[in-house]
């Protein structure tokens, strides 16, 4: 029986899940909505103040930021990926998967290592002094620690969204599209111009869209460049101004950077529709470029991998020699379970819901429009601490409320229930990382033709079956890809973490934290190995399971 | 429904189970004061469960916590923070003779609200290839256009800094203040950026000759184990400012018990640990930190650094100070 019989009554209630996808999206739009209403409360002159000294500078040094970040980037995940699935070239199988290690790179650790490596201080320019008896001032050296090395920072471990969102969709491309272009007369760059690439840009474009927002969104990079961006101003507004109103109003307008961004997005998008139209999927075949090509192809698609991974993860691997006695104590293996339990709660949390509210906007529009679940991707372009404040204002209230009732019941105290657990610590990933699951499974599911669901339902599946036996089969690319993300996110994760876990819970992102900051970089060095190396696993998964996928499509 | 009773008697356990703890949420990290609190534990059995983070953000989670909050003691890095925590009616005042005559007056609240724990001093480092020490003086005579291009010195949006100003602040009222920024930030040779080793080693490479920095950073390289490390700092000395006038800006660690707490007295227990003579020559050892009890002898480094005169100046002014400190350098350009 379908679920839905849309013009019998107008209107019919929606099956329990899906009501209970909207409860749960709604919930989790709450840290959201209690940033933006922050616009509401007076902040006394704070703003006056900022708009007189420094508030033009926030905005302009991030909107450079986020534009720098996306072009750079954006050639960075693009071109690798179309070069390793459409041809076989030296090394080009294992360039497949090391493209995404850098995505386990946290961004404020690449930075501190080429700063490590780069700075006035460092090895390099030290050396060039010492050879050539030069003192500083006798020459030119860029320096690392500005706006153009925080685009360059953050673009060489953002890269990988792009790359790996392109990738999936050049995949889930039908050989037959291609050849349909080519006995039109398309040459194959031509051929990329015209079908490929246009197919692959809603995913290409969600990609961008995270990579800007995690720009927007991030703290430790430009903190330690002293690149004055709204997060660092978010901060200082909080901190040394003493006033959490203005700072939260502050994100809101950040918010709102973010909202015209997607309004952006969607009008780009809403011109075409993508779907296959083939009726045919044929994998499609690698060329084999010879040395003439393949090494320059070799080349462009091996340089992200090194800046990105190689040299960062060299150097933390020097530092971590030095140090790595004193960092394997006892607690070290605790912290890796503590770090991978929460990713792996959250990330499959995250996929599940993902599916839901795609799924279920698919079966109904009207119930979760477009823009719902935009809003609830907007988690993803505020700062952790922020965001963490987001949670503890209605979790606070819960535990105070379910505390009085419980109290009531017992006649004891009982304190705080949810905050202070891990509860709320997976609640605020979800609230931040959402985006991520949403928009890759959205992306994936919106290549699917609506005729494919018609076929089920005359076929006499419907609803969950119909998700189960249809769509997720189709979707395990992206699906596996949203788990991915999400999981790697969260590893890396540490305003939030830091702010709302329990007591004596630690994680290595925020060990690695602790003595980066206090600049004992060799010291972080060993458990920000343990980042990456947690990272690289699944994305070693990943990548294998995105290849097969192109065989075993269906 | 029938899992219910099963929760009620895992609450009882977990109730009647419950050893003598304190629970704490530190702004300092969990390296530079867990093992004082893992010997505290041994001691006396209380156990101490510990949150880090950064202390403006353990303060909101408190505050939004409320009555319920499970913080006995509040942890920070400077006396700004702590104030703030008073100001929001988040502490309580406690009396304690001993705390009262381990910590000097100056170091602590006045109501009994917070108590420093450890002093950090804000030094000038300077290149001691190029400048001799005599051509240095004070914070004040920075702003000469002799330094011009010459000083290194953090972000504004750092505590040390704030803290600074909020100090220059109650010495010498808004007007001046604002001057002595405007001529710091004339001189800075370069954009402010790092942390406060990466001061040190920009003047160890050349890149400015004098800079503004906390104490035990210079310490820390020196003692580190990384060779780099100690040659850089071996590149520079320190220079105590202001000593003919009214001594070097210092600001403490320190901590307060909250509003909340349910573990009161283990928590001033652990505060009369803090200030004990063993953990007060700890923090000298390890964190190259400058006791606040009298008396205490401090490491190798700090005794190689001589004696020097403190500011008097009442910590608690630094918290009254900081959020007029930081539009002051806004207004004058230190980014």
């Amino acid at each position: 029986m379908p679920l839905f019989r849309q013009g019998l009554t107008g209107f019919t209630l929606p099956p329990p899940w899906v009501a209970l996808t909207i409860l749960v999206a709604g919930v989790l739009l709450l840290p959201v909505i209690v940033v933006a209403a922050s616009v509401f409360l007076s902040s006394g002159d704070v703003w006056q103040h900022l708009y007189t000294t420094v508030l033009g500078g926030y905005i302009v040094n991030s909107l450079l930021l986020v534009a720098g970040v996306g072009c750079l980037a954006l050639p960075l995940g693009v071109i690798p990926a179309w070069l390793v699935t459409l041809y076989r070239f030296p090394c080009s199988r294992q360039l497949e998967w090391a493209l995404l290690l850098p995505l386990a790179m946290p961004a404020y650790i690449i930075a501190y290592t080429y700063t490590g490596l780069l700075d006035v201080a460092g090895p390099l320019q030290s050396w060039l002094r010492e050879a050539f008896a030069w003192h500083y001032g006798d020459y030119w050296f860029p320096d690392i620690r500005s706006l153009p090395g925080a685009v360059l920072m953050l673009s060489l471990v953002l890269y990988p969204y792009i790359y790996l969102l392109a990738r999936t969709a050049f995949l889930e491309q039908s050989a037959c599209v291609v050849e349909a272009a080519r006995t039109l007369g398309a040459r194959p760059v031509g051929a990329f111009y015209k079908v490929v690439l246009p197919l692959a840009r809603p995913a290409i474009i969600v990609g961008l869209s995270l990579v800007m927002m995690e720009t927007l969104a991030d703290y430790g990079t430009v903190q330690y460049f002293g690149v004055a961006t709204f997060t660092t101003g978010i901060f200082k507004t909080w901190f040394g101004l003493g006033s959490t109103i203005a700072a939260a109003q502050l994100s809101a307008l950040l918010l709102f950077f973010v909202l015209c961004l997607i309004v952006l997005e969607q009008r780009s998008r809403r011109l075409s529709r993508y779907h296959h139209t083939s009726t045919r999927y044929r994998r499609l075949e690698q060329k084999r470029l010879h040395s003439r090509h393949g090494l320059p192809a070799l080349a462009v698609c091996a340089l992200p991998v090194l800046f990105g991974f190689a040299v960062p993860a060299g150097q933390l691997l020097i530092w971590g020699m030095q140090t790595w006695r004193a960092s394997l104590d006892a607690g070290f293996i605790t912290l890796v379970v503590n770090s991978i339990e929460l990713a792996l709660i959250t990330s499959v949390l995250a996929v599940v819901l993902a599916l839901a509210i795609c799924y279920a906007r698919r079966l109904q529009p009207g119930i979760m429009t477009g823009s719902f679940s935009r809003l609830l991707g907007m988690g993803y372009a505020v700062p952790g601490t922020v965001i963490a404040v987001g949670v503890l204002l209605p979790f606070t209230w819960l535990d105070r409320h379910l505390g009085h009732w419980l109290g009531f019941l017992s006649g004891a105290d009982h304190g705080l229930l949810l905050s202070g657990t891990i509860v709320i610590l997976v609640f605020a990933y979800l609230a931040r990382f959402l985006t991520l699951s949403l928009n890759t499974v959205d992306a994936g599911l919106a290549k699917i033709k609506p005729s494919m669901d018609e076929a089920g339902r005359s076929l006499g599946i419907s609803g969950i079956r119909l998700l189960r036996r249809v769509h997720v089969p189709i979707l395990r690319g992206s699906m596996l890809t949203a788990v991915l993300l999400v999981f790697v996110d969260v590893l890396k994760e540490l305003p939030a973490t830091l702010i709302l876990r329990p007591f004596n819970f630690n994680t290595l992102a925020v060990r690695t934290y602790e003595l980066a900051n206090e600049e004992r970089l060799a010291d972080a060095a060993f458990p920000a190995l343990a980042i990456v190396l947690a990272g690289i696993i699944p994305v070693i998964i990943l990548s294998r399971a995105i290849t097969q996928s192109r065989s075993t499509y269906a | 429904m029938r899992y219910i009773p099963l929760l009620f008697f895992l609450a009882l356990a977990l109730q009647a189970g419950q050893a003598e703890e304190v629970n704490v949420y530190s702004g300092r990290k969990e390296a530079l004061i867990k093992p004082l609190f893992d010997e505290f534990t041994e001691q006396t059995g209380i156990r101490v469960n510990l949150v880090t983070g950064k202390a403006d953000a353990l303060i909101t989670r408190l505050e939004l916590e409320g009555e319920n909050s499970p913080a006995d003691l509040l942890l920070t890095v400077d006396a700004g923070r702590l104030y703030r925590a008073k100001e929001q009616g988040l502490l309580q005042a406690i009396t304690s003779t001993e705390l009262n005559r381990a910590v000097p007056e100056n170091y602590r609240d006045p109501q009994g609200y917070w108590y420093g724990l450890s002093i950090r001093a804000r030094v000038i480092v300077r290149s001691k290839a190029k400048i001799e020490p005599a051509q240095l003086s004070s914070y004040e005579a920075l702003t000469d256009p002799v330094w011009k291009k010459q000083l290194c010195v953090r972000s504004s949006s750092n505590i040390y800094n704030q803290s600074l100003v909020a100090s220059m602040l109650a010495h010498h009222g808004l007007e001046k203040t604002e001057s002595w920024i405007r001529g710091l930030v004339g001189n800075f040779a370069r954009d402010p950026k790092g942390g406060d080793r990466d001061q040190i080693k920009a003047v160890a490479a050349g890149q400015c000759n004098v800079a503004l920095v906390n104490t035990y950073y210079l310490a820390g390289m020196l003692s580190s184990d990384i060779d780099s490390e100690v040659a850089a700092a071996n590149k520079v000395a320190l220079f105590w400012p202001n000593q003919a006038g009214r001594g070097a800006h210092v600001n403490v660690s320190g901590a307060g018990v909250t509003r909340s707490a349910g573990h009161k007295a283990a928590a001033v227990r652990l505060l009369e640990y803090l200030v004990s003579i063993p953990a007060q020559e700890w923090y000298g050892k390890t964190n190259h930190e400058f006791p606040v009890r009298e008396g205490i002898a401090g490491d190798r480094v700090l005794q190689s650094w001589g004696a020097f005169k403190a500011d008097s100046l009442n910590l608690a002014v630094l918290g009254e100070n900081n959020q007029a400190a930081v539009r002051a350098m806004d207004r004058g350009g230190w980014k």
